[in-house]
């Protein structure tokens, strides 16, 4: 893998424009083809090889991005509202789901190293959301989709998954569909699998990061027995978690300003087939209600200033406590 | 039917049998009966070993795929469940099992739930409860579709004990579907010791390490105490421990005796994954680090001070 791997990290520093592989390594190879033998000629397929690898996948990726309560509000301050069925309004801001930011970064460097030609990024949820699809543009996403659900609260994986899949079929050029492992408010995990299913393609989940090998994606991941590269063909779904290399880029004081004035295509439910708004069999499952589980008992502090003494009363309490 | 569906061995594995429980428990409320479907390499084995729990059926689909991915295994357990008439299908919720259970319940027209911790039956209706919002809540949940297929958080239920009996074990054909999806590399993971899911102690460090020199201290306080070392997402997203290291929700699920969060500050995703720790010390410079909510003790000291003098007093103790 570290032969033929791609310098995406100093990519992302770049000015983001396109690296002009293709040229660059063509001129590099018949510069070496004037050598001798040997290294130089294996190097020099090496050259040609990476530059017919990057431009041959060309693909399309739709990111699917939600929306969500933010993760980190404190659970002293998560209340359920008067339905007690969801969190009360207001109890913390809405931010980009930290999975669907690890999701995007893949698909931009995806776009960075040249497999890539265009990134969607899109959501069904209500005109707020509107804020996320201007972050993605920010950091560069090409497009952005809602599909408006106003007045459709609370709706399941199957749903979601539905009306995504119609998103994306509806934009006709995709061939690969990025998405977070799970969304950080409900947790499911459900939805991107499901949306494989509905498109009929094969779906690789957990993934850490994605490249252009040819005509197949190579999709590195974190498995229970250590690490996995796989190799898949498009059209194809993928599912990632968070890594290192897929923290989300900062935008560029310009493409902000840029992103502000992109437009943002809008689709009703209509628009995607829904003439009669969504029918309710498509619910898969339905949240009787929503409770806050009892917070267990005190901590009990080991104080003192000198770190040997604290230490020691530690782990005295410890074999106290019989876990020592 | 109820059906227990996993991959193949020698006997359930742990997380099987925690399955079983709930099956069991299913059964009684619901007046169903269970079956039970291994695939992949000793599917057999495992399904024999099944009768052992007393369940009614037991089916079997043997095949190496050990390069699909799950797409080869996802094809063959929607075979099996469908062959046993499965109406409630019960998976573990591992890695494979997070990412089967909803493809498995979209190709059978059903519904999928994942990470459940419990289940009621209440009037012959069943409702699960998941965690949600990082662990902040409960959701009680009822699904509205057959067969429904559930993933079960592992340490959730008990592990149901071996009884007698014997099951009359049905082989099926293996459905070799050609999928565009192979493995082409692996690599064993970096953990030396025992595995952080079965690890009797854990020793884990989160962004108060500030760097990954820290987990080095972490490692002689693990290696004394026969523990594993864990880290939180951040520290992993820094890149100061790898990803398999990486304990929470969205990472490992741990209960070991005692868990040491040095240097965490204790968001709600990684204090999912620590619900099962009988006891939790955390050691953070912060007193008003959320983790001391969820700790048994407490000590508000820069780990750099306190760590050097705890793996003294732990050597003394051990020697």
């Amino acid at each position: 893998m570290t032969g033929t791997r791609l310098n995406l990290e100093a990519q992302r520093r770049s000015t983001g424009a396109r690296p002009q592989r293709g040229r660059h390594s063509s001129a590099a190879a018949t510069q070496q083809r004037g050598r001798n033998a040997g290294a130089h000629r294996r190097a020099a397929a090496q050259v040609r090889r990476r530059a017919k690898e990057v431009d041959r996948l060309g693909l399309h990726v739709a990111v699917l991005i939600k929306q969500v309560l933010d993760p980190e509000v404190p659970a002293s301050r998560f209340e359920i509202d008067g339905s007690g069925k969801r969190p009360a309004a207001g109890i913390a801001p809405e931010v980009l789901g930290p999975y669907e930011q690890n999701a995007l970064e893949v698909a931009l460097q995806l776009k960075d190293a040249g497999a890539a030609d265009r990134v969607t990024v899109i959501t069904a949820d209500g005109p707020e959301a509107v804020e996320s699809l201007r972050k993605a543009l920010a950091v560069r996403a090409d497009e952005a989709v809602l599909v408006d659900v106003s007045g459709h609260d609370d709706l399941d994986p199957d749903q979601t998954a539905e009306l995504l899949a119609r998103a994306v079929k509806k934009l006709e050029s995709v061939d690969l569909v990025v998405a977070g492992r799970q969304a950080g408010d409900w947790d499911h995990g459900q939805v991107a699998y499901l949306v494989a299913e509905r498109l009929g393609w094969p779906c690789v989940g957990m993934v850490q990061r994605a490249e252009g090998g040819g005509d197949v994606l190579r999709l590195t991941r974190q498995v229970p027995a250590g690490r996995e590269v796989v190799e898949a063909r498009p059209p194809l779904v993928v599912t990632v978690t968070n890594d290192e290399g897929n923290v989300l880029r900062l935008p560029r004081v310009q493409d902000l300003m840029a992103a502000r004035r992109k437009p943002i295509t809008q689709w009703s439910l209509a628009d995607v087939g829904f003439d009669g708004g969504l029918p309710a069999e498509l619910a898969g499952s339905e949240v009787l209600g929503l409770r806050v589980p009892e917070r267990e008992g005190e901590c009990e502090f080991i104080t003192g200033d000198d770190p040997a003494e604290v230490a020691a009363a530690l782990v005295r309490r410890l074999k106290e406590l019989k876990v020592l | 039917m109820i059906v227990i569906a996993g991959w193949g061995g020698d006997g359930l594995s742990r997380a099987q049998r925690e399955l079983v429980t709930v099956a069991r428990r299913l059964a009684e409320g619901t007046g169903r009966e269970i079956a039970f479907l291994a695939v992949r390499a000793a599917a057999e084995a495992a399904a024999r070993a099944a009768g052992t729990f007393g369940v009614a059926k037991a089916a079997a689909i043997e095949f190496d795929d050990d390069r699909s991915a799950i797409e080869v295994a996802i094809e063959n357990l929607v075979q099996g469940v469908r062959h046993l008439g499965g109406e409630i299908v019960l998976l573990a919720a591992d890695f494979a099992g997070v990412q089967a259970g909803p493809r498995l319940a979209a190709r059978l027209g059903g519904a999928a739930l994942n990470d459940v911790v419990d289940v009621q039956v209440r009037d012959g209706e069943v409702v699960w409860t998941r965690p949600v919002f990082g662990g902040k809540a409960l959701a009680d949940v009822a699904l509205r579709r057959t067969p429904g297929v559930v993933t079960v958080r592992s340490g959730a239920f008990a592990a149901a004990e071996e009884g007698a009996g014997e099951a009359a074990v049905e082989r099926l054909e293996a459905a070799a579907p050609d999928v565009g999806v192979r493995i082409v590399e692996r690599e064993e993971g970096r953990q030396e010791g025992p595995r952080l899911e079965e690890a009797r102690v854990v020793v884990s460090g989160g962004r108060g390490l500030g760097g990954p020199e820290g987990f080095q201290r972490l490692g002689e306080l693990a290696e004394l105490l026969g523990g594993a070392v864990g880290a939180s997402l951040a520290a992993v997203d820094e890149g100061w421990a790898p990803p398999e290291w990486q304990v929470g929700q969205t990472g490992r699920m741990v209960a070991p005796d005692v868990y040491f969060a040095v240097g965490i500050s204790g968001a709600s995703q990684h204090v999912a994954g620590i619900t099962g720790a009988k006891t939790v010390v955390a050691i953070n410079k912060n007193a008003d680090a959320p983790i001391f909510k969820v700790a048994r003790l407490g000590v508000v000291m820069e780990y750099e001070k306190l760590l050097p003098a705890l793996i003294e007093a732990v050597r003394a103790e051990t020697a």
